[in-house]
């Protein structure tokens, strides 16, 4: 079941576009926002309110990277795993990371606190390595830095 | 955007028009500042002055050139788009701000540095092609540019710039932003248009061509945050000036360059189009950090061929990096050292570019990861001989002409170039089945 807010929220996305099929990754967004990620059930209510079918939603859902399907814990790092990040050594920083976390890339730690995942090219390539913690990015950072970055995050 | 070596350069403001009002470590201008330093000045100029083909016509002899990587004249690619009275409407125009090419980031510079530039260009060059909804396509990471969008298109809209009848001018353009949810494949053109119309991003048939059914099967252009930056200017000061920014005689205007890798100074500049590849790294990069050697180049972007330091001297313009091999792309190269493995290297790559393809056509959903599986058992010392010749014929047949998109053409060009280059290191690799770098 959508919930009043997000009906709301979808509605307003459906009247600048053409027809309410053209809605479906806004539905996906702003359930997402709710709730965190999108559930099967939520699958279901965003297909039962734009009139298609789950599978159509579900594979719009599956082909985009930021729509979890899974759980995801409180805060979501994105390391940067592409090539100037390479270069600048993000794999030490990965490396730290799982250490100190404990997940690897996928994970989700066990107190729900980080979710890790790997993303592509932030575009901040000339203060590499990077990496976001929702929506706040964290440039040249060193190893030294994660339990400090990691402590803001609580 | 770096300023150390401001000083040190004799260009006058007027020769850095796109980031002149740009200054790292600042908020940008608002409505207010931004009409200050002569801001919406075009938009008055052209919608009161100029017709919608004049403003295309002034754009095409500035010899503009598309600033995503393809490099086509954008005044002639708006004007594939039905014209008058009988055009079929709403027509569309969209800002392509999904900045994904791994090692680019002069878009991030543009959006977070000066967004009214943007949506000034946006709106002369709906009204060039006489559209009424525009769209800013902005990828999710880019959080700092989507607060600054959305404020500036608030106060746009509140000025009269946006909306009913801008000006008194009877045209009128609605703007909205934007965010994705990810996947480097929206940055394809069509594909782009299908995550607009919440489809799976993928890539679609041509023809039709965009100009003629694009977004929702009407009329659309689609060009970058860049090439839209560009158009304010050369309304206010003409196609001449703009082509005497450039030191190349078939591109107009100046770039937004970048340099990142083991440099000492990585950043982003603006600078006329056709400077030397070795006046980015010797002069703005400041060069190798120190222990480091300069060993190859994308000049534009992960799916650009790789140049080496014989190619120091080549002008970074699209004709001369095409006739020395490559690509100018997104003019923000990537520098490989020699310390970092060549293999190594190809390999993220490739695994970026397995990862993104979006499973559409067989040879790049199927050939990428092949790909990647062969590089990544070659830099874990499993590699065997036959894995180079497996290589080579990939570089083939994910080539131009097999695939529906550029995707994969795109993935091999720094794969081919580096069989061609770094063959030793690979080479290497597999006698020695280990990776002599680590």
């Amino acid at each position: 079941m959508l919930t009043e807010t997000e009906i709301q929220a979808i509605d307003h996305e459906i009247k600048l576009l053409p027809y309410k099929k053209a809605a479906v990754i806004e539905a996906l967004k702003i359930v997402q926002q709710h709730r965190g990620w999108v559930s099967d059930d939520s699958v279901e209510a965003i297909a039962t309110y734009l009139e298609i079918s789950p599978a159509e939603v579900d594979s719009v859902a599956t082909f985009y990277n930021l729509i979890f399907r899974k759980p995801v814990g409180q805060h979501i790092i994105l390391l940067c795993d592409s090539i100037s990040c390479y270069v600048m050594g993000y794999r030490s920083l990965y490396a730290a990371l799982q250490q100190k976390l404990g997940i690897k890339f996928g994970e989700t730690t066990g107190d729900k606190r980080f979710t890790l995942l790997p993303n592509a090219c932030l575009g901040c390539c000339d203060h590499a390595p990077a990496f976001m913690i929702d929506d706040i990015l964290y440039k040249e950072v060193t190893v030294e830095m994660l339990d400090q970055i990691l402590s803001e995050h609580t | 955007m770096s300023t150390h070596h401001s000083p040190l350069t004799t260009h006058n403001i007027m020769e850095r028009p796109l980031t002149k009002n740009i200054h790292p470590g600042c908020l940008p201008f608002n409505l207010k500042e931004y009409k200050m330093t002569g801001g919406y000045e075009a938009v008055r100029k052209a919608l009161g002055s100029m017709t919608p083909k004049e403003v295309q016509e002034l754009v095409k002899r500035s010899n503009l050139k598309g600033r995503g990587g393809a490099g086509f004249n954008t005044g002639m690619k708006w004007s594939f788009v039905p014209m008058g009275k009988d055009a079929p409407h709403p027509k569309y125009l969209i800002a392509n701000a999904d900045e994904m090419e791994p090692g680019t980031f002069k878009d991030r510079l543009l959006l977070e540095g000066n967004p009214h530039q943007l949506i000034e260009g946006m709106i002369l060059s709906a009204y060039a092609i006489e559209a009424d909804i525009s769209y800013i396509f902005l990828r999710w990471a880019y959080r700092k540019a989507a607060q600054l969008l959305r404020k500036s298109i608030e106060e746009a809209y509140a000025a009269g710039y946006l909306g009913k009848n801008i000006l008194g001018s009877g045209f009128s353009l609605d703007m909205y932003l934007h965010t994705g949810v990810g996947r480097y494949m929206c940055g394809e053109e069509t594909a782009l248009l299908n995550a607009l119309e919440g489809k799976r991003a993928t890539p679609r048939a041509k023809p039709p061509f965009p100009q003629i059914s694009g977004l929702f099967g009407k009329p659309t252009i689609v060009n970058n945050v860049e090439t839209f930056c560009c158009i304010p200017h050369i309304v206010n000061n003409g196609a001449e000036w703009f082509k005497s920014l450039s030191h190349s005689q078939e591109d107009g205007g100046t770039k937004i360059y970048g340099v990142s890798g083991k440099v000492k100074h990585p950043g982003a500049w603006e600078l006329p189009l056709g400077v030397s590849m070795r006046e980015l790294i010797e002069e703005h990069a400041c060069g190798m950090l120190n222990g480091y050697t300069l060993k190859g180049v994308l000049p534009g972007g992960a799916s650009t061929d790789f140049l080496t330091p014989a190619h120091l001297d080549i002008k970074m313009d699209f004709a001369s990096v095409a006739a020395a091999g490559s690509r100018l792309g997104t003019g923000t190269m990537i520098v490989m050292d020699d310390a970092t493995c060549p293999v190594g290297f190809v390999h993220n790559l490739q695994h970026f570019f397995a990862q993104e393809s979006c499973g559409w056509c067989t040879p790049c959903r199927e050939g990428l990861p092949w790909v990647e599986r062969i590089l990544s058992s070659i830099e874990e010392g499993e590699g065997k001989e036959e894995d180079m010749e497996l290589l080579q014929m990939h570089t083939q047949l994910l080539g131009p002409g097999n695939t529906f998109c550029a995707l994969a053409p795109g993935a091999m060009e720094p794969l081919q170039s580096a069989l061609k280059y770094f063959k030793e290191d690979f080479d290497n690799h597999i006698k020695q089945k280990r990776c002599p770098y680590s």
